[in-house]
């Protein structure tokens, strides 16, 4: 099928032939130049010759009928007539007179009051910065002032339907003028093959050929929208301003305008405004609120928690790792230097294991034993049981990465720069594998290959002989761990960027950028991931296309990572509050605050979410 | 020091030094894992590769062909081996006076220039690879430029551009325009592709079903495409390689013409991809061929 995108530009339709100045129409409007060229002809400035001792200036806008059977032509010609007819009756300061219509030869013509001054899109494009919100304001007011004259109009409302910002100009006062009437269209061919692409601006009932006034309400939200933010919807997919949010793109756009302009381009009419009145009365209010009382300052709420804890455990010192859960027994590693096996339903202590240094790490139960890494440089086997050592082994660093654990071994990074494999039965050492800094990552193991990162930003895949398969380098640290959906691994770095890799030749496919670094490990479901960064927020991002789906912002940094649970996603933020989330839309369902930073991850088991806090404190709430 | 030693050193981004030898890192080359604890050697594995197949026809109402279409793929075996990798593209040209083959060729040969100079060459080249773009980037920077080339040469004209680049296990695909890539496999079909029509903007918004989809009069109205404006927008989206399954590249002379039921079902009866391109077209055609057609079919072998 023959196809064409966009109108025509200024190229084409000079085929059509313009008006050349000094050309005099019906011996009375003499052709001084063009003002414009659009797909239905030209607009001409024209001067008056029945007030020979003045200089009556004049726009002519010409319609060239298109149409080629003689009956088309000549209902073409009745249409233009009767919609003349009607724009002549309108009087209003916003609206240009109507002097005079006529039709000759194939193209019909509008004479009307000349307008001086400049259209909206000439002033978006001649300035370089975001207009300001109090000029808007007061256009979208002389804007809808016109709407609730032009759709009170009796008998029938009239429809401008071609809203936009070159159909709006700014006269020497500083006042709006429409100036395009969507006359044209009656001049719109509709054969087939020729395809005039979508405008950026119509509601979406227009394509079923629906003119209404609250059709106008939507174009003049999508107006604003193009004024604030300065993105073009016609290089955009149609309809998709709810996509563009106004203030992640000017951040200087108060809540409340942004609502206004919102509540206009809703995609179900139903949803809009009806009128251009109660728009107008919501934007009055909102610049009354934003422009004439100072911002409210939010009162130092006390945050009350919505849901309580099941119970607490209160150990020496910070707790910065996340807990493991097993045969419900809960363990937690604590900078106290002590590991925690406290019983899950109730928070009772049970045992603690006292190793030599802080433990940052998450303990790791395989094989009936428990993993604890320590900063004391070694990483202990324990009986989940007692806490009993069945043996010890030494890294000659402390032990900042949480232990991996596969095929009888036990992974593990050191800051002695080593990746440590480890039998898990007997705490040999299988071999060891040297990066170019401290690894504090917890390896990824899957199909005899180990996925890791280091401090100096190296990302490395090693197989099961410590062969490097392949090496990608991130700016800054890797610090967080890799998580892995099909054949692409993610994981988050101190250069701010969260990395999608290929597994098997470490292409690197796509890249995020966060707003700070992030040592936040992702998790993946349903093709979205979700991941944390110390610009405090949340990401939600498109596995595939690598776009951004949400960002929750919390008031501190996200250091630990989230998890999900059916629909929820929690996550805990270094402003003390562990989130949960509607993980499709990043809509916060609570929060429940503890009494210091939340550094760590928090896990489920049965229902139950489990997590420590700087606070000294181990939470249990029944989610 | 042994040259062996030297790569190793370079891949795990360690200065080389001939005093600072550890026994660690010898033990790092040398000490593999027990082989009982590891599941075994693998059997014998024929060596197996992707398999292609195209065809294209100008169609039962046009005059000539202004889709474009390009294919390049390679292997490697032996100690070396890698995956398979591989372009391929689909473009399909718009507007007057041969302005559209033009548009789409054009934009075939510059997005083939940059891909392989910055992927597939890179292969056999693992440190020159520029780790400062992302596939996504370098795929968007291809499609741009050929947008920057097909508004400087061929003014008036414009093409839709489907490329999909084979890297290891990974698909990843750049797209503008109503051309489109299909996953099939076991799991049915699915476009992976999103079509920037008009009544595809207008089906995803609920606007229209499917069915009048298929026959709205401006179903050929694009909202973007390669030579329309100085600013492109290019899908990139990514997919792992349907292993055991199948890729088809095609334009809307194909998937506007016959259901994707057919589609999907010429391709399981055929016996190579090829014969199913033949006949995806031979098909087209049938049903009366208003536009040009091309087909492009990858079928993976199981992993």
């Amino acid at each position: 099928m023959r196809r064409q995108t966009r109108a025509l530009n200024t190229d084409e339709t000079s085929q059509f032939g313009q008006i050349q100045p000094g050309v005099t129409l019906q011996d009375r409007y003499l052709v001084l130049g063009v003002l414009g060229t659009g797909g239905m002809g030209s607009v001409y400035k024209g001067r008056d010759l029945h007030f020979p001792n003045v200089t009556k200036l004049v726009a002519v806008k010409e319609m060239i009928n298109m149409a080629t059977d003689p009956t088309m032509q000549e209902m073409v010609i009745r249409n233009f007539e009767r919609e003349a007819d009607l724009l002549a009756t309108l009087s209003h300061p916003a609206i240009p007179r109507i002097y005079d219509y006529f039709t000759q030869e194939s193209s019909s013509y509008l004479v009307m009051e000349f307008i001086e001054g400049k259209d909206l899109e000439a002033i978006l494009h001649e300035s370089d910065e975001f207009l300001s919100e109090e000029q808007i304001v007061a256009w979208s007011i002389e804007l809808l002032d016109v709407l609730t004259y032009l759709h009170n109009h009796k008998p029938q409302p009239v429809v401008f339907r071609d809203m936009k910002p070159s159909n709006v100009m700014v006269d020497h006062h500083g006042h709006i003028r429409l100036i395009d009437f969507g006359i044209a269209r009656v001049f719109q061919p509709g054969e087939k093959g020729t395809m005039i692409g979508t405008e950026g601006y119509s509601p979406p009932e227009q394509y079923r050929g629906e003119a209404s006034p609250v059709g106008d309400i939507y174009a003049l939200g999508a107006t604003l929208h193009h004024l604030l933010t300065r993105r073009d919807p016609r290089s955009e997919p149609p309809f998709s301003f709810a996509e563009r949010s106004i203030r992640d793109i000017n951040a200087s756009v108060s809540p409340e305008l942004e609502a206004v302009v919102n509540g206009a381009l809703a995609y179900d009419p139903k949803d809009r405004y009806q009128t251009a009145e109660s728009m107008r009365n919501a934007l009055v209010a909102a610049a009354k609120q934003t422009g004439m009382l100072p911002a409210r300052t939010s009162a130092a709420l006390k945050p009350r928690n919505e849901i309580e804890a099941l119970w607490t455990f209160e150990c020496e010192d910070e707790i910065r790792g996340t807990p493991v859960n097993h045969n419900g027994k809960l363990f937690v590693g604590c900078y106290d230097n002590n590991l925690y096996a406290l019983d899950g339903k109730t928070g009772k202590f049970l045992w603690k294991f006292a190793t030599e240094g802080g433990i940052p790490t998450t303990p790791l139960v395989y094989d009936d034993a428990l993993y604890v890494a320590s900063e004391d440089h070694r990483l202990y086997a324990l009986s989940p049981d007692t806490g009993q050592v069945i043996w010890t082994y030494a890294s000659e660093g402390p032990i900042r990465g949480s232990p991996a654990a596969s095929q009888g071994h036990v992974f593990f990074g050191s800051d002695d720069r080593y990746l440590h494999v480890v039998s898990s039965a007997t705490g040999r050492r299988a071999w060891r594998v040297e990066a170019a800094a401290a690894i504090r990552s917890k390896p990824l193991v899957h199909e005899e290959r180990i996925y890791f990162g280091s401090e100096s930003g190296d990302f490395y895949c090693v197989d099961f002989r410590g062969e490097v398969k392949w090496r990608f380098r991130a700016k800054r640290a890797v610090t967080g761990s890799a998580v892995m959906a099909d054949t692409l691994l993610f994981f988050g770095s101190m250069d701010w960027t969260l990395y999608a890799v290929e597994l098997d030749g470490g292409w690197q496919v796509w890249r995020f950028r966060m707003g700070g670094p992030s040592i936040s490990t992702p998790v993946v479901n349903e093709g979205k991931i979700f991941t944390g960064a110390a610009d405090g927020n949340i990401y939600a991002i498109d596995a595939r296309s690598s776009r951004e789906s949400w960002r929750f912002e919390t008031e501190h940094q996200v250091t630990g990572s989230p998890i999900l649970q059916e629909d929820s996603l929690f996550c805990g933020s270094v402003d003390g509050a562990m989130y949960c989330l509607d993980y499709r839309t990043g809509r916060q369902r609570w929060k429940y605050t503890t009494g210091g930073p939340i550094t760590g991850t928090p896990i489920i088991v049965d229902n139950t979410l489990y997590f420590g806090s700087t606070d000294h404190r181990v939470y249990a709430l029944l989610t | 020091m042994s040259s062996l030693k030297r790569i190793f050193n370079r891949l795990m981004g360690r200065p080389s030094s001939e005093s600072g030898e550890s026994v660690a890192s010898e033990e790092a080359k040398t000490a593999p894992l027990n082989p009982a604890l590891v599941n075994g050697a693998k059997p014998e594995a024929p060596v197996r590769h992707l398999v292609y197949g195209a065809a294209q026809s100008v169609g039962m109402e046009r005059d000539h062909n202004e889709d474009a279409l390009f294919v390049l793929t390679g292997h490697v075996d032996g100690q070396e081996a890698m995956p398979d990798f591989g372009l391929f593209m689909v473009a399909d040209g718009m507007g007057g006076h041969r302005s559209g083959e033009v548009a789409s060729a054009i934009s075939v040969r510059t997005v083939a220039k940059h891909l392989t100079s910055d992927t597939i060459l890179h292969l056999f080249d693992p440190d020159g690879r520029d780790q400062d773009r992302s596939l996504h980037e370098m795929i968007s920077a291809a499609l741009e430029d050929a947008n920057q080339s097909v508004v400087k040469e061929v003014p008036g004209g414009g093409t839709t551009m489907t490329a999909l680049i084979l890297l290891g296990e990974q698909l990843t695909i750049g797209h503008v325009g109503d051309s489109r890539a299909y996953v099939i496999d076991g799991k049915g079909s699915q476009v992976i592709t999103r079509d920037h029509s008009l009544v595809e903007r207008l089906r995803e918004l609920g606007q229209l079903t499917p069915d009048e989809a298929a026959t709205h009069p401006q179903r050929n109205v694009l909202y973007r495409a390669i030579g329309q404006g100085a600013n492109l927008e290019v899908d990139v989206v990514t997919h792992p390689v349907p292993h055991g399954g199948y890729v088809l590249l095609c334009s809307d002379g194909l998937w506007g013409v016959i259901t994707d039921e057919t589609i999907e079902h010429i391709i399981h009866t055929e016996p190579t991809p090829q014969l199913a391109c033949e006949e995806l077209v031979r098909a087209a055609n049938a049903a009366g061929g208003p536009d040009n057609i091309t087909a492009l079919l990858i079928y993976f072998p199981p992993a």
